[in-house]
């Protein structure tokens, strides 16, 4: 049911226009007000905190969804950021949110001063970071691993983007006021990395969804030869890989977040590691391939801006690279796998049953 | 466009302890095997361990208990034959018994027949093959042309079978015969048959009765599969299967069933583990990459395989989910000795050599065959194509 709101919701509101209005640089207000008003922004916070209390194979349904209508707004980190907020014991503000955790080897620092704390450091590639109302910031302090909460204007910002024409902006703290609560047992220094990779193989399921679907409606429309290309074998066998790739990264991704619900549960985070490094690298594979096959079949016409497949494919070149491309993963999934040894992989590749 | 889904599902509790259970028993009874028999999967056979796994009630673990079954989940199933596979253990004597012509039975053959058929075989001392390729019948199955003429009280088959698997160890083979012509449908006037080729104890039942299986050798130098053929060799009427001339859909029915379990995506998970092996040993980034994208695909491959278990087991029929498996499997079994040899840079090695080279060496040959058998690889396409409604 949660599907069938998101599905509603995107198919109503999910434009040509707006997406291209999007890559102007407008905010789609409307769109964003509808995914807030229905509950989307918030499945994984608690009740208590006015969220819904899912876990996240319930919103790999939203993150999916997000990816599947290639939805231009920050919803997947609007997602991650109200929950780690939620489990660090603050109540998430309304609004759209971004995640930022530093750069590869420099974490934000976080430091406690007699009025409260504060945040210096810099962070690349901030997903909607100069259009969101709130950035959570993890960075390790005192020991442990801390959740903040930073509010717009309390830092500098220098605007980018991805492929996609998605804003990726650098963000910069100078002592920076944030709102520090709580930690999250066992959170890992770099849970932005982790856990952005985690919505990214579950943003690209969709996106790919999307490329294979756009793919068959085309094949069997587009008529040459007398008929309509879908019906050639050539064209069917690429197709029918497309959709081994679709399906493996769906499943990759239920898996990855399914993972972390029982991870959640026996309080290991850690236990999740393995899946999400595992679907993401399958995730980022499978985008190259898919995005290739999809273009393929779509001859010329996918080639041009007029036609959608680009808003899909865009992001999936985008969104592979994005929180360690796969590539990234699989070399750290490897050296975990060496370390657990041969006599013990199936055992872990077991451990979630 | 039909659409497909891969829900993760929950194994029962038992399953877990079913596992230990395996691995005990592995312990005590595969240790011994080397790595390159190992890499044999399940061709590897062994009729003494299929008899230690029917004592342990391992095989026909979901059939009914008066047939010799033990009414288990398929998840506990799926449990049980992983653990074998990933030990390479030699499951092949009683594999397509236990796989695909018991299920066979169970749904479409007589009560006589299960009670005949069936408990021996959970006991690990009643061996099938399957008769359905001949020399001009092979992705075009229908096409079969092994003929069965009624004759008093039964049939008179002749014609030939080829690539049948363990013909020359096997008691039984199920056979897909032509027992009428229609010329306007083909997949009508097929009829599966049960075909005695051997006592139990081992009495020879094919040379009197007209049957002659000769070795057909692989280009490994091994004996697996045979050519089979019938000059007049009789059965019985209680030899057929099911429908007679309604052996088609059975056929479907039962290669269907076969497309998704572990045995789709672990045929080289020796050279895996070879592979892991070698990099403890002498680690490199680039070996890491490797085999964490295989371990990655692996995951992925298992998470789809029981998924498609659970809906089996809740009675939904996966079709198209169990093309895809098989098909991304046979693609994952076939690329991991050629990534080995990248990243190894070795030569494949026969009869000497290191686990790692011989395993692969195996392996690079082997897998040519793992997206022919069951249904090659453009076949799975074309079927997942059409539940995407291209055809
Ligand atoms: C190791 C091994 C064990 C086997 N064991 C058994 C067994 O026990 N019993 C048994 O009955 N059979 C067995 N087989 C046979 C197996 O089922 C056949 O090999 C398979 O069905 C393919 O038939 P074929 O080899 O004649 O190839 P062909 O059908 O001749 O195909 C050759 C090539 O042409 C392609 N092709 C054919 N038709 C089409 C089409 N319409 N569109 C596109 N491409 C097409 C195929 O995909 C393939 O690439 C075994 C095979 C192997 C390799």
């Amino acid at each position: 049911m949660l599907a069938d709101t998101v599905n509603r919701l995107f198919e109503d509101l999910m434009t040509t226009e707006l997406l291209i209005a999007a890559e102007q640089g407008e905010w789609p207000a409307a769109l964003w007000h509808a995914v807030e008003e229905n509950g989307l922004t918030m499945p994984l916070v608690s009740e208590a905190h006015g969220g819904v209390g899912c876990g996240w194979l319930d919103a790999r349904v939203v993150l999916h969804g997000a990816g599947r209508y290639s939805a231009p707004i920050p919803l997947a980190e609007t997602i991650l950021a109200s929950w780690l907020l939620d489990r660090a014991g603050i109540e998430p503000p309304h609004g759209p949110m971004s995640i930022a955790g530093g750069s590869d080897g420099a974490p934000l620092r976080l430091t406690r001063e007699p009025d409260g704390w504060r945040v210096d450091g810099e962070c690349p590639r901030v997903p909607w970071g100069g259009q969101v109302d709130h950035v959570v910031v993890v960075a390790p302090a005192e020991g442990a691993v801390r959740v903040g909460l930073v509010a717009k204007g309390e830092f500098n910002i220098t605007s980018s983007q991805n492929m996609a024409r998605e804003p990726r902006d650098t963000l910069r703290f100078d002592n920076a006021p944030v709102n520090v609560a709580g930690t999250i047992d066992n959170l890992p220094a770099d849970a932005v990395t982790l856990f952005g990779a985690l919505i990214r193989t579950a943003q690209i399921g969709g996106a790919l969804e999307r490329a294979l679907h756009e793919s068959v409606l085309y094949a069997n429309d587009r008529v040459q030869f007398g008929k309509p290309i879908g019906k050639f074998q050539a064209v069917q066998q690429n197709l029918a890989q497309l959709a081994d790739e679709v399906a493996a990264v769906g499943a990759a991704g239920s898996s990855a977040c399914a993972a972390v619900d029982l991870a959640l549960q026996s309080g290991v985070l850690d236990d999740a590691w393995f899946r999400i490094a595992a679907g993401k690298a399958r995730a980022g594979e499978a985008a190259g391939k898919a995005a290739s096959i999809a273009h393929q079949a779509h001859g010329a016409f996918g080639f041009t801006y007029e036609h959608i497949l680009h808003f899909s494919t865009r992001r999936l070149w985008s969104w592979r690279a994005e929180y360690g491309t796969g590539e990234r993963w699989a070399e750290a999934l490897g050296r975990r796998v060496v370390e657990i040894g041969a006599d013990n992989l199936w055992e872990v590749m077991t451990a979630n049953d | 466009m039909q659409t497909f889904s891969f829900d993760p599902v929950e194994l029962p509790p038992a399953a877990a302890e079913l596992r230990r259970e395996v691995r005990e028993f592995l312990a005590e009874h595969n240790a011994a095997r080397k790595p390159l028999d190992r890499a044999q999967s399940w061709s590897g056979s062994d009729p003494d361990f299929s008899r230690k796994m029917g004592e342990r009630g391992w095989i026909g673990m979901v059939w009914p208990k008066k047939y010799g079954g033990h009414e288990r989940t398929s998840f506990e199933r799926y449990v049980m034959l992983e653990e074998m596979l990933v030990a390479g253990a030699p499951v092949g004597a009683h594999w397509i018994a236990d796989r695909q012509s018991g299920p066979l039975l169970l749904n479409f053959g007589t009560e006589e027949q299960r009670q005949k058929y069936l408990p021996p075989v959970t006991r690990g001392e009643m061996f099938y093959c399957i008769g359905m390729s001949e020399p001009d019948s092979g992705s075009d199955l229908a096409s079969v042309r092994t003929r069965a003429t009624k004759v008093d009280g039964g049939y008179r088959i002749n014609g030939s079978k080829i690539w049948t698997s363990g013909a020359h160890t096997a008691h039984v083979m199920i056979a897909l015969l032509r027992t009428r012509n229609n010329p306007d449908n083909r997949h009508d006037g097929l009829t599966q048959f049960l075909i005695d080729l051997r006592e139990a104890d081992g009495t020879d039942l094919k040379e009197k009765n007209g049957i002659t299986v000769r070795p057909i050798i692989s280009m490994l130098g091994e004996h697996h599969f045979n050519e089979v053929i019938f000059e007049d060799a009789f059965v019985p009427d209680s030899a057929v299967v099911g429908t007679e001339h309604g052996g088609w859909a059975q056929v479907m029915a039962e290669l269907a069933f076969e497309r998704s379990g572990p045995e789709r995506y672990l045929s080289s998970i020796q050279l895996v583990l070879e592979m892991i092996r070698a990099l403890a040993a002498s680690p490199t980034p680039q070996g890491h990459a490797a085999v964490g994208r295989l371990v990655a695909h692996l995951a992925t491959l298992r998470q789809m395989s029981v998924s498609v278990a659970g809906k089996l087991n809740a009675g939904e029929d996966p079709a198209l989910e169990g093309s895809i498996v098989k098909d991304l499997g046979a693609v994952f079994e076939q690329e991991i000795p050629t990534i080995a040899q990248q990243v190894f840079d070795l030569e494949p090695k026969l009869g000497e050599g290191s686990d790692l080279e011989q395993v692969m060496g195996f392996l690079i040959q082997n897998s040519v065959s793992y997206s022919l058998r069951g249904g090659t690889r453009e076949i799975l396409r074309g079927i997942i194509a059409r539940g995407l409604g291209l055809r």
